[in-house]
């Protein structure tokens, strides 16, 4: 059994917006949500900017209790699936609750609550660590939270990749959905990365920009973190219209690839890997019908420029009509949510036939030769196909391909 | 029991559970009170904190209502008041 895949349902916490209109609008108007840090004592690292989600209060979204079992990153995951259920306008009956999937990503998990209780530990002289902390830091905190949510049990999962881990857990959805296995699935990211202890490891690694993130732009200085959640619905397209429900676009393919090479350097090869091989999931869809890349374009150097040759080696002369941005030039780099982000603003790119832009972006660079959308929104852009990329340290990549409903 | 152990027993209840201190009473049970098992651990941390006490591993599982916590931590207190200090030791 092989179906076609719709999104019905999208919910997005981020910086640039706590719901997924707000999110879309931010994008569509070139506004990046990058700003100085709260969530770090001032001047305690080199870099001082990131896309937080301000003001966030638990209190606002969890009652009582509820609020302490969850890490702030597994609240980001909860938040963003109701949203994507209300979306949907899906009733989670007893008898649907055994068919529906839950697969999130997250590349780190519950670290801030980890970081705190360890602090305490090693630093304030505690001899006790809070007994939620095991629960709290758990990866896949955020697929259990939703599964209790709405009392889902059919299978529920998480997979941690690194900055791909929220493709890999769409696509693999994706292809649950499309083989029969489950009838519906909920799917994305989350990421709440902003402890002290994390941000000091990413300080040293030298590839935070002590300004914003400029993909594609000759004076980019590296990525800036974000945080934050995705979720998408994803059911059977004939389902899908049988119930009159809203269709934001089809997933339609889904490839990976693993460099096998570098830790940290990526590699041209792999990544076309992972795109030639999520065109082929896709039914071997044309590449003259891709309009659209919602690229990694994490903004340091060595990525936007191997990107850059990856999708010239896969599409060829067709590069040069291609248009490619970055939406981490404003929601930031939110790690294992990241895909989950960028799959919400390329379903919105394809509904809305609006293609958000690279922001912060200002002077060309050789070695990123494509259309970058630089700043400004493309209005009445009817793209048939889009792809969505995550490439993560460890080489591994995972690329999404979307359909326009 | 004392009556001070009893108000610091019941306020770190009510915290830990985000519910109303008066619903807490010495006769209500964990279970009158909605306390799980995952709960009782968080209770039994705050109260660890709350006294200075470590309250052992085999002694949590048998503290099932507000009355057996009093009566325990009162027990823990008075063992810490007469253990000789550490600072004694040579």
């Amino acid at each position: 059994m092989t179906r076609r895949v719709a999104v019905t349902g999208i919910g997005v916490i981020a910086a640039p917006g706590r719901t997924r209109p707000e999110f879309w609008d931010a994008l569509v108007r070139g506004e990046s949500a990058i700003r100085p840090m709260r969530l770090v004592p001032e001047g305690s690292l080199r870099f001082s900017n990131a896309a937080e989600v301000s003001s966030y209060r638990p209190q606002d979204f969890f009652e009582g209790k509820d609020a302490d079992m969850l890490d702030r990153f597994a609240q980001f995951a909860v938040v963003a699936a109701r949203e994507a259920v209300a979306d949907a306008g899906v009733k989670i009956t007893p008898e649907l609750s055994a068919r529906v999937g839950i697969v999130t990503g997250t590349s780190t998990g519950g670290q801030t609550s980890e970081d705190d209780q360890f602090r305490a530990l090693y630093a304030d002289g505690r001899s006790r660590i809070h007994p939620l902390t095991i629960a709290r830091t758990m990866a896949n905190a955020g697929s259990s939270a939703i599964a209790r949510e709405w009392g889902i049990k059919g299978p529920s999962y998480t997979i941690s990749t690194a900055c791909s881990s929220a493709n890999h857990a769409i696509g693999h959805a994706f292809w649950m959905v499309r083989s029969g296995a489950v009838e519906m699935a909920i799917a994305g990211g989350a990421e709440a990365p902003f402890s002290l202890g994390f941000l000091k490891a990413w300080e040293a690694m030298r590839i935070v920009a002590p300004d914003t993130c400029r993909p594609f732009s000759k004076d980019r200085k590296g990525l800036i973190l974000g945080e934050g959640a995705a979720m998408l619905v994803l059911e059977p397209l004939a389902h899908a219209r049988a119930r009159g429900a809203r269709v934001w676009g089809e997933i339609a393919g889904f490839g990976m690839s693993s460099d096998a090479h570098h830790l940290t350097q990526p590699l041209a090869e792999g990544a076309a890997m992972a795109m030639r091989s999520a065109l082929r999931d896709a039914g071997d869809a044309p590449l003259e019908a891709v309009g659209y890349i919602n690229a990694h374009g994490t903004g340091t150097l060595a990525n936007d420029a191997t990107e850059t040759v990856a999708i010239r080696e896969v599409f060829g002369a067709h590069a040069a009509k291609l248009m490619v941005s970055s939406t981490k030039s404003m929601h930031g780099h939110a790690l294992g949510a990241a895909g989950a982000l960028e799959a919400a603003a390329t379903l919105m790119a394809l509904h809305e036939a609006v293609l958000p832009p690279t922001a912060n972006y200002s002077e060309a660079d050789p070695a990123c030769d494509l259309d970058v959308i630089p700043n400004v929104a493309r209005h009445g852009m009817e793209v048939e196909w889009a792809l969505s990329n995550s490439f993560a340290f460890g080489g591994l990549n995972a690329v999404l391909a979307f359909r326009r409903p | 029991m004392s009556p001070q152990v009893i108000e610091r027993v019941i306020q770190v209840i009510a915290k830990t559970q985000h519910i109303p201190p008066e619903s807490v009473t010495i006769d209500k049970t964990f279970e009158d009170l909605k306390i799980d098992s995952l709960d009782g651990m968080n209770i039994l941390f705050a109260v660890e904190s709350e006294f200075d006490i470590s309250i052992p591993d085999d002694r949590a599982p048998s503290i099932r209502s507000v009355r057996e916590m009093v009566e325990g931590i009162e027990a823990l207190l008075a063992a810490k008041a007469t253990a000789p200090s550490a600072s004694r030791n040579p």
